[in-house]
């Protein structure tokens, strides 16, 4: 097979405020290969991504194109080098059927400036595509009708249309089922044969084992290592993304954990139907929730705190049965939730501080239903006060503090209502340094005052130097607990990625 | 927060300087008398879309319902002789029953409160027309409820009763909205409905008590308006008068996206919305215009106030920018 370089980033670097997404970053791409790009959360690969898109341009480095040098690229000069994406979360019109989507902003047209669209040559146009990958639907199909294997096929054809010669797939799998991701392993082979290339970013390390020519590994914005075809194995694979040097930021407990807390019993979510999760955390220890992003683990968390319905199991805290899918009986035990996504879930932006605070034990603060401000004041400064919330007072308006200080709003909002179990999701993300280890202090401070603490995070360094103790989970089931002395990069991640052994038994049997 | 209303207040007060002024009958006791008894009677049920918008939803049903529920009313009191405190309840509660049905339709199944409300409006007028087949409903010589006309349509000193009954329930809806935890959820279920309920606030009881509130008014309103008009023409009754009470609403502050707006708001915007009725009068523009003048005016205010709103929303941004980037060395400091 004939192969020629067509895309080569050499030292690509990103810079954002106080931060280095990707640091001399080399990436080339040869004509019909896969090419599998893996790393750990945050190790820089959609950032690295998007700049081959054109939507975000490098801070250093150029992009050469068939030998033309680029410091950036724009998304038109992208797509008219023939690069092209399959988005995790699929960008398609479900109102359409499948032609037009393919060829949306470019229909053939008729009748001058009327703008009419030639529907007939539209869907001749797209079936030959459809028919290239094989599918089994055609161009006339409605999106909304089709499966999200089958929609995945249609972003294909529609990268396809643009004569694409690189196509990204970003987590191409992470809602497929097993024969549907053995089609499109199958669908990226004939692309490969076609002299197609495919950059396959997955976090599913036997099947970037199962398709690609070529693995590059980022860390933490750099990249680690590549690995030729046959030197492509899990533990080659796990040995690069990991081993950076982490930093402690461990304080142990004052006292060991208590023998109650909250105990977690054949867990089922919405999300993943068919696992149970079973765990428990006692009183007094902070334990670490890892797993890849996807795996079930802010589903579990919003089960336990009732937001979302739960599809059986129980729950129960020093004993007491917590009913599930009802948020007030979990937070009437004490069982408190600083949700993943503090802006949209976890404060009214548009509400001052004081009134934030207060939302959820409002009525504490009221006399004949009618709200007592002082008492609310008190209360806010009090929280403001041992939180160190930054703001002339809490009068202000949420909306105007930093990423910091309206977390610990939703913090103070929690601590106000003396919590039994605290469970934060993705507690720093957003969050500067400084206020990160207050943070961390906090969790500490409440831990060794009797509360039970899981923390989700998807930071390793995190996770690993927060936690007295971890659960790992890997698409929707635990798939192993560590203690402290088993803590490192290498064991989470063979968890996360559902444990080297087993794993291959399973897809590949 | 008092800004908002201060400016409609400041506008009502010059276009009606102006008007008296150009019309000095527009200021004479029994004009403003009228106008009084208009403002209550309209405001009434204003409240309860103002109430119903904050949640970030509408109703549409309110003018429709007023002729229901004013036809039933009439019905109990002049054909089946009920006595006259057993047909107001059950008017009131009938409007109690329809408003919370909306509600559950919003919060149960989820139906869009524009559809559910719309739907109302068209049910309830031909409802109306159907149980009088058509045929208008008045009091005829019926007797019996001197008391509650008095109550309703009376007048203490120039001042009318319906004005009074208005302001009393402003006062008491002002310390529902903005001292009571229920006003308190309401405001955050309109602004971010799902970190209220992240929070445990009980959202579907809260957005469907909102509309029950609702129905209550527009119940008593019905009263209001049966012994204003003496009689109830099933087709005409109370038609467009939900676009009034979310004129009123909007003039005053609310806004549709829910989470905004004040009873003070409210009150000033019916206000502001019969004084334009009562100018177009006043002034000799053709009464046809009517409705052009209360759009044009809405539309003026609206633009005005995104415009403040835009301008002081940048300068708060800004003043958070600069205070953090020099509030951060201070605290370092100390």
């Amino acid at each position: 097979m004939m192969t020629e370089q067509i895309l080569e980033l050499r030292s690509i670097t990103k810079t954002y405020p106080g931060v280095t997404a990707l640091s001399g970053v080399d990436l080339t791409v040869n004509s019909g290969e896969v090419l599998g790009l893996i790393g750990e959360n945050g190790a820089g690969k959609s950032t690295l991504m998007k700049i081959l898109g054109g939507v975000v341009a490098p801070s250093a480095g150029t992009i050469r194109i068939d030998g033309v040098e680029h410091a950036s690229l724009t998304v038109n000069s992208s797509t008219g080098a023939g690069i092209a994406f399959v988005h995790q979360e699929l960008n398609l019109f479900e109102n359409l059927d499948v032609a037009s989507n393919v060829l949306i902003g470019r229909e053939p047209r008729f009748g001058g400036f009327m703008k009419l669209i030639d529907q007939k040559a539209l869907r001749a146009r797209v079936q030959p595509l459809l028919d290239r990958l094989g599918v089994d639907f055609n161009a006339g199909t409605l999106v909304e009708d089709l499966s999200i294997a089958q929609r995945q096929m249609v972003e294909i054809a529609k990268a396809l249309s643009y004569d694409a010669r690189v196509i990204i797939m970003d987590e191409p799998t992470s809602s497929l089922t097993l024969t549907e991701t053995e089609r499109l392993l199958a669908v990226i082979g004939e692309l490969r044969q076609s002299g197609v290339s495919v950059i396959y970013i997955s976090h599913r390390l036997s099947e970037v084992m199962a398709c690609a020519d070529r693995v590059v590994v980022l860390r933490d914005g750099q990249r680690v290592g590549a690995l030729d075809r046959g030197e492509i194995t899990h533990d080659a694979m796990i040995r690069l993304m990991i081993g950076r040097s982490l930093k402690s930021l461990y304080v142990p407990p004052k006292q060991p954990p208590r023998d109650q807390g909250l105990v977690v019993e054949d867990l089922v979510t919405t999300a993943f139907a068919n696992s149970k999760v079973s765990f428990t955390i006692r009183r007094g220890e902070i334990v670490g929730l890892a797993g890849l992003v996807g795996c079930g683990r802010t589903e579990v968390a919003q089960a336990i705190f009732g937001v979302d319905p739960a599809l059986g199991g129980r729950v129960t805290i020093d004993g007491k049965p917590v009913k599930l899918g009802d948020v007030r009986s979990a937070i009437a035990h004490g069982i408190y939730l600083a949700p993943e996504d503090r802006k949209r879930s976890g404060l009214v932006l548009d509400l001052p501080i004081a009134e934030n605070i207060t939302l959820a034990s409002l009525p504490r603060y009221a006399r004949m239903t009618l709200v007592d401000a002082a008492a609310e004041h008190k209360v806010a400064e009090e929280q403001g006060r041992k939180l160190k919330i930054k703001a002339p007072n809490v009068d202000t308006i949420a909306l105007t503090l930093s990423g910091g200080n309206q977390q610990k709003i939703v913090l103070g909002k929690w601590m106000s209502m003396q919590p039994n179990v605290v469970i934060f999701d993705e507690p720093t993300r957003g969050i500067d340094v400084g206020a990160k280890s207050e943070i961390y202090a906090l969790m500490r401070e409440l831990s060794d005052a009797g509360v039970a603490i899981l923390m989700i995070s998807s930071d390793m360094e995190e996770v690993l130097g927060v936690s007295d103790r971890m659960i790992v989970m890997h698409e929707g089931h635990v798939s192993g607990h560590l203690e402290r002395n088993q803590f490192s990069e290498h064991n989470v991640l063979t968890l996360a990625v559902g444990g080297t052994i087993q794993q291959e038994a399973i897809e590949h049997a | 927060m008092l800004r908002k209303e201060l400016g409609l207040f400041l506008l009502i007060i010059i276009i009606g300087a102006i008007t008296a002024v150009l019309n000095p009958q527009f200021i004479s006791q029994i004009n403003l008398s009228n106008l009084a008894n208009q403002i209550g009677l309209f405001g009434l049920f204003a409240i309860g879309v103002g109430v119903v918008i904050i949640t970030g939803g509408i109703e549409l049903s309110v003018g429709s319902m007023l002729a229901l529920l004013g036809i039933i009313f009439l019905d109990l009191l002049v054909n089946h002789e009920l006595a006259w405190p057993l047909a107001l309840l059950i008017t009131v509660g009938g409007g109690v029953i329809l408003g919370t049905i909306h509600g559950l339709l919003v919060t149960q199944l989820r139906l869009q409160p524009f559809v559910v409300t719309l739907c109302g409006l068209l049910i309830y007028r031909g409802l109306a027309r159907y149980y009088t087949a058509d045929s208008t409903a008045g009091f005829g010589y019926g007797s019996g409820y001197e008391t509650l006309e008095w109550l309703v349509s009376g007048r203490v000193g120039v001042v009318p009763n319906a004005f009074i009954f208005f302001v009393a329930v402003c006062l008491i809806m002002s310390v529902v909205l903005h001292k009571s935890v229920f006003g308190r959820y309401l405001f955050a279920v309109g602004k971010n409905e799902e970190a209220a309920r992240f929070s445990g606030i009980p959202t579907k009881l809260v957005i469907t008590a909102a509309y029950s509130i609702a129905g209550l008014l527009t119940g008593l309103s019905a009263i209001f308006f049966v012994f204003y008009t003496q009689s109830v023409s099933p087709s005409a009754h109370g038609n467009f008068y939900e676009l009034y009470a979310v004129a009123a609403a909007v003039l005053g502050g609310c806004s549709l996206r829910g989470g905004e707006g004040s009873i003070l708001g409210i009150f000033l915007g019916t206000v502001l919305l019969q004084v334009l009725q009562n100018l177009v009068n006043m002034l000799g523009i053709p009464s046809s215009l009517n409705y052009t003048v209360m759009g044009a005016v809405i539309m003026l205010g609206v633009i005005a106030d995104r415009e403040l709103q835009r301008r002081r929303m940048q300068k708060i941004m800004i003043e958070s920018a600069t205070a953090r980037a020099t509030g951060k060395p201070s605290a370092a400091a100390g």
